[in-house]
């Protein structure tokens, strides 16, 4: 059978998107100088006669152009005025808050690359200089846009000390941790930093990617991009795991956890296997008092995007029930190529309290947003 | 139905695409070689404006690193998630069957014929020397 999809209407309740909350916009820079005047003499001479040094093995290879030419983005949010997606704020807000209303963008900022700089010192002051080129650039501007707090996890006082620099200012909503480090979250050495980022009341988001200088599969480097993708599914499971079995929850019994671009689907077949193993190797992790499903329910939240397309696409009624609808937040991830579009996303209708939760209501408690 | 005339065919040049609206319809009408198709400028999958897309070939690959470049330029990629379409036939590469973009009949036209049949002719000034292309709709 041939059936012609299109004109496809927006599902009946396709109101209702309207004011969501976006838990995933990526602001870029309109041009490399842009940190510069927030960065100290110091670091602003280390940056344009040093630079950066990644964990990536490979100097100046690039994890892009990721399939769209260009650089892996929408190919249509390439601003007229020049610059890079993302790079515009009028752009950002035609083709996103303003077309869809958006209550509240949350940025992911990608770029300064100060999660993963090998010289930790000038990664916090890149840190802080992203940080306010959020302010000044989005957040200010447009008060939807909130920022997310950038740190070096390897530079523990300097992250602590940026955490609580921020604590209290409504435009920042999170602190943001890339998933690939040196090593899994969970482990000591970060806690002090998680419990800073709980005792000021910032949520955590892990947005995948970051280079973590290890291969990004447990079994070796991958030959092609569309088996990079479900790496970074592996990533998220394995700082699920840590952040469980480490007691990491048991310590910090505030800590939300937010998952950003892994999609959601894997996460209850690895808390089925998680609790299986609990029963039997209880021994080994003693201090874990609950099973790993319930740590995971009471601590974590995922956002949507890529959003799975289960082949029976009802199928996505039962992996957001088992889940729970209470724990997954939209987005969109624009200007990113593979996006979704809140209207088109889930390829079935969703129950209305289901919506207006995954739409708007839990970021707006998880954020303690008006 | 009607017929509309969209273009000269001297705008649009081999390989290229150029997107016209008719009926308040996005259409992308794409040239290859110097045959015509139009296509509906909304992705099937979540409605980006697909004729903005990149044009490239139809890759195959029999069995591992046994590329071939099959069909040049017959090929739109949507500008969002990458889904490949056929420009002839709208046919999605992921689910030939089941997924497809609506296609439009695009015809070539003397301008000579075009001045006695009935045809709609919103933005396009049609002279009987000219050659035009007619989407109908
Ligand atoms: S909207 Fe075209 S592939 Fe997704």
């Amino acid at each position: 059978m041939n059936v012609t999809v299109l004109d496809r209407k927006p599902d009946r309740g396709a109101q209702s998107h309207l004011g969501f909350i976006d838990c995933d916009v990526h602001p870029y820079v309109k041009g490399p100088n842009d940190f510069d005047p927030f960065l100290s003499k110091r670091w602003l001479e280390h940056k344009q006669t040093i630079g950066g040094r990644t964990r990536q093995g490979l100097a100046k290879t690039s994890m892009y152009p990721r399939m769209s030419p260009g650089v892996g983005m929408r190919m249509d949010s390439w601003p007229k005025t020049g610059g890079h997606p993302g790079s515009d704020l009028p752009m950002m807000q035609e083709q996103l808050l303003d077309l869809f209303d958006v209550a509240y963008g949350l940025l992911a900022p990608l770029v300064g690359g100060a999660g993963g700089e090998r010289n930790v010192e000038f990664g916090a002051a890149m840190a802080t200089a992203v940080n306010e080129w959020q302010l000044a650039h989005w957040c200010d501007p447009d008060p939807r846009l909130l920022g997310a707090i950038q740190v070096n996890v390897e530079h523990t006082e300097a992250a602590i000390a940026e955490i609580e620099k921020r604590a209290g200012d409504r435009r920042f909503a999170q602190v943001n941790i890339p998933p690939r480090g040196l090593e899994p979250l969970g482990r000591r050495r970060y806690w002090p930093i998680l419990e800073a980022c709980a005792a000021n009341g910032f949520p955590v988001s892990l947005h995948l990617g970051g280079t973590g200088g290890h291969a990004s599969t447990g079994g070796g480097w991958p030959s092609f991009y569309h088996e990079e993708h479900p790496s970074y599914v592996q990533t998220m499971q394995t700082l699920v795991t840590s952040l469980v079995c480490e007691g990491v929850f048991e310590r910090i019994p505030n800590l939300k956890i937010v998952l950003v671009e892994g999609g959601f689907a894997w996460l209850p077949a690895l808390c089925w296997r998680l609790d299986k193993h609990w029963k039997r190797l209880r021994a080994e992790v003693p201090h874990l008092k609950r099973s790993p499903s319930e740590y995971v329910h009471d601590h974590i939240w995922v956002t949507t995007q890529p959003i799975e397309e289960p082949e029976r696409p009802q199928d996505m009624l039962s992996i957001l029930e088992w889940i729970g609808p209470d724990r997954v937040m939209f987005s969109t991830d624009y200007p990113h190529w593979d996006q979704d579009d809140p209207r088109y996303a889930f390829k079935i209708p969703l129950p209305d309290d289901w919506k207006r939760k995954i739409y708007r209501d839990n970021a707006r408690a998880l954020y303690n947003l008006d | 139905m009607n017929r509309h005339v969209v273009a000269k065919v001297e705008d649009i040049q081999p390989g290229t695409r150029k997107i016209v609206t008719v009926k308040g319809r996005e259409i992308g009408i794409f040239r290859v070689g110097d045959d015509f198709y139009g296509l509906i400028n909304r992705c099937p999958h979540q409605g980006a404006p697909l004729c903005r897309g990149e044009i490239v070939s139809r890759l195959v690959a029999p069995s591992p690193g046994d590329y071939r470049l099959t069909r040049p330029g017959e090929m739109i990629r949507c500008p969002w998630h990458c889904w490949e379409f056929d420009i002839r036939t709208g046919q999605s590469l992921c689910d030939p069957n089941s997924v497809q973009a609506r296609a439009f009949d695009v015809a070539v036209e003397p301008g000579r014929a075009l001045v006695e049949g009935p045809f709609v002719a919103e933005s396009v000034p049609v002279t009987v020397e000219e050659t035009y292309v007619v989407v109908t709709l």
